[in-house]
């Protein structure tokens, strides 16, 4: 390479160039890799005494830029030192924990590219890095080295020069045009993939293959989401682990429930009853974790009361929340838990690999059919019925009902028209907020009730914490009569004959 | 950004050497710095190993119809860019006379949409007192003078301070400094001190007349850079943290 640029430059090596010597990188993203889906890269760069975050897009545009001190990229971070880079990627990764994804290492030298007057006309910058996955997580501890980076850094006012020197590097043999970024070379180097875990169910199935092979295969990617989300909960990094893990499960027994007929009937009835075990465990400990999380905007509503009367309430939601997940976590190391997913990845292996039966069998798109339309015909009569004067829990059992259709559509998803798919979740999803809101809404009152009677029972607040309470739940009520106001709308528009000729379609016009 | 010129009406009384070493102090305290070499004959340039060209030449930049930007060199050094000297600009008088209104504003005028990329611009301008000068005292915040030692370089500051006086509006500080000064010439040391206590505007460091000085030209670059421990590169530093300590 020098010898080739001898031909037009004197090449000379500049000793302590500004960037030269040895770098310390990170890069960071959330687990579901936030930054990376909005094009973004932040980056984390040493120095002797902290270091800087430098955000930019994925091309390398730079975004912001703030310094460091006293923080490490290493342990998860829920927030980041107050700054620029913050405050542009806070509402993007919230509540998310910023991970470290890949670690580099690497010497950087500068070499003057001179002209026949002596003056220095460009420079050629050569990195050489040497990547690491962050110890606890995906490819742990691996290593690898990539290949030698050049590149040509133009001197103000000498352009053609630096094309010159860029013309000669890239006519020598073995050096090739960096089509990605450093950070993407490090993850490929490393044999990861950027966005390589998103919480959507994703499974590879085909509209041919026999329904209990697609059922196997959707059930087995469930419960891969499931188990990368173990070690997360463990640490507990964020909140959203718990969370990705339980739609796991509770999309798990979605299956086994409305498709696990295709499945052997004691298979399906034991996991089944193990999988309900799994979901109402993480249960206390998620509901605090909503309670803690929505804890700010519930107290900015106060009218009456200031939002620091709530403080014992969050103290004590703190601590009950300890509690629960220590009890969590214990469930999680034990043997059950670990019984149900080896066992369950087992059966599950046999039947996607079993050989094909003489008994004909429907296919996937045969079940698709059938469950999907008798799950939408079920929502259409049963919403149909509600009234003003229906109970409450006619709309939460409704809620229940719609869920289940929203899983099989996403179950089913490879196999529907995705631009008529995309129409019917919309509107399944306006109606399933709007139920959502109305049985939240109710749930919440009946927990802040319950909280306020422990709290009572253990003394744990002031009568001013009390009251707080009381005029939140009376928001609450607010709230839930605004959504049983819009449910009427968002049915219709869902169920009524435009949106029953949309399911029509997806249903029948599958490619 | 804060604009230094240096000037002086005679030639060869280390004003070149001046600007090109404080240009480069200037860069290595981490302000972006430019330096405009205005002296037709380009000793700046040559001290930069840039070649003294200016494509379409001065014509070009002072009608407007190619910008400074444009024309702008980066030096060896970080932070320092050279906008070259080009042998038209011996006819810069010419050019700024037929510039329509305000001919002795122009030069500020053309350096203005560089003030948010650089700190500090310096101006190292020919001697002479012409429209050239005038334009680059009206730019200039801070005009450095460089003294030679004699009783006559007194009369020099005041005419210079006096003709400033007459500016309407806004007038650059004038900052006197002695240059090539032989300190073993006693009339020399006495002129210094005296000056110096009597003036506020002249500067207590001295730049001597040194062999290592005029072997700049044989180096190709500041001597602060390529010998920065001499006596002549410290005389350079106690200058420039003189200069820059009301920066």
């Amino acid at each position: 390479v020098l010898a080739a640029l001898s031909q037009a430059f004197t090449v000379t090596a500049e000793h302590g160039a500004p960037g030269s010597g040895a770098h310390h990188r990170t890069w960071l993203d959330t687990f579901d890799w936030r930054l990376y889906r909005a094009g973004l890269m932040l980056e984390f760069e040493q120095a002797r005494r902290g270091g800087r975050l430098l955000l930019s897009k994925a091309d390398g545009t730079p975004q912001a830029e703030q310094p460091v001190t006293g923080w490490s990229p290493r342990r998860p971070s829920l927030d980041l030192p107050a700054g620029p880079v913050r405050d542009r990627i806070i509402v993007l990764t919230s509540p998310r924990a910023l991970l470290p994804i890949v670690e580099a290492a690497s010497t950087v030298s500068v070499m003057r590219l001179l002209n026949a007057d002596g003056k220095t006309v460009a420079r050629l910058v050569t990195e050489h890095l040497t990547v690491t996955a962050p110890a606890a997580g995906p490819q742990a501890g691996t290593t690898a080295e990539l290949p030698l980076r050049l590149a040509v850094a133009e001197v103000r006012g000498y352009p053609g020069q630096a094309r010159r020197a860029a013309t000669l590097l890239a006519g020598e043999p073995g050096v090739s045009h960096a089509s990605q970024s450093v950070f993407t070379a490090a993850l490929t180097a490393l044999g990861r993939h950027p966005a390589d875990y998103t919480s959507g169910v994703e499974a590879e199935i085909t509209a041919t293959m026999p329904a209990s092979v697609a059922v196997a295969r959707l059930l087995l990617r469930l419960l891969d989401t499931l188990e990368l989300n173990v070690d997360g909960v463990l640490r507990d990094i964020d909140t959203e682990f718990l969370h990705d893990l339980r739609v796991a499960v509770r999309r798990t027994r979605s299956a086994i429930k409305l498709l696990g007929g295709v499945l052997p009937a004691d298979l399906a009835r034991q996991y089944g009853a193990e999988f309900k075990w799994l979901g109402d465990l993480t249960t206390p400990t998620r509901d605090l974790d909503v309670h803690l999380l929505g804890f700010g905007a519930m107290a900015e509503q106060l009218i009456a009361a200031s939002p620091a009367d709530l403080e014992p309430l969050r103290v004590f939601l703190a601590r009950h929340r300890a509690r629960e997940f220590r009890r969590l976590a214990a469930a999680l190391r034990g043997p059950r838990f670990r019984a149900i997913t080896d066992d369950w990845r087992k059966a599950l292996l046999e039947i996607r690999d079993a050989p094909a039966q003489r008994r004909r069998e429907p296919t996937a798109a045969e079940l698709a059919l059938r469950t999907t339309g008798h799950a939408f015909r079920r929502i259409a009569a049963h919403g149909a019925r509600i009234t003003p004067a229906s109970a409450p829990e006619s709309l939460h059992d409704l809620r229940k009902r719609a869920k289940e259709l929203r899983y099989l559509l996403e179950f089913f998803a490879p196999l529907h028209d995705p631009v008529v798919y995309r129409k019917v979740v919309g509107d399944l999803k306006s109606l399933q907020d709007c139920l959502g809101d109305f049985q939240d809404s109710q749930v919440q009152r009946e927990e802040i009730h319950a909280l306020a009677d422990a709290i009572m029972a253990e003394r744990a607040a002031p009568a001013a914490t009390l009251l707080a309470m009381g005029e939140i739940a009376a928001k609450l009520t607010v709230s839930q009569a605004e959504a049983r106001a819009d449910f009427g709308r968002r049915f219709a528009r869902f169920a009524g004959p435009a949106g029953q000729e949309r399911v029509r379609v997806l249903l029948q016009d599958r490619p | 950004v804060k604009t230094f010129a240096t000037y002086n009406i005679k030639g060869g009384v280390g004003k070149t050497t001046a600007a090109v070493n404080l240009a480069y102090l200037s860069a290595a305290d981490g302000y972006r710095t430019l330096l405009w070499d205005l002296d037709p004959q380009g000793a700046a340039s040559f001290l930069f190993r840039v070649k003294p060209r200016v494509k379409g030449g001065g014509k070009a930049l002072i009608r407007g119809t190619k910008a400074l930007d444009g024309a702008i060199k980066g030096t060896d050094f970080d932070d320092l860019d050279l906008l070259p000297a080009d042998f038209t600009y011996r006819n810069m008088d010419l050019l700024l006379g037929d510039s329509d209104k305000k001919p002795t504003r122009k030069l500020g005028q053309l350096l203005r949409p560089l003030a948010a990329e650089y700190d500090h611009v310096f101006l190292d301008c020919p001697p002479s007192i012409s429209l050239v000068s005038e334009n680059v005292m009206h730019a200039a915040d801070v005009l450095l003078v460089p003294l030679i030692p004699t009783t006559l370089s007194v009369r020099t500051l005041d005419q210079l301070t006096e003709f400033v006086a007459g500016f309407h509006g806004r007038r650059p500080e004038i900052r006197a400094f002695f240059s090539m000064v032989d300190r073993r010439k006693k009339l020399h040391q006495e002129i210094i001190r005296d000056l110096s206590a009597e003036r506020p505007e002249v500067a207590a460091a001295a730049i001597p007349a040194l062999s290592l000085i005029e072997r700049m030209s044989v180096e190709r670059a500041p001597v602060t850079a390529f010998a920065p421990r001499s006596v002549a590169a410290r005389a350079y530093r106690a200058l420039w943290s003189e200069l820059s300590k009301d920066i």
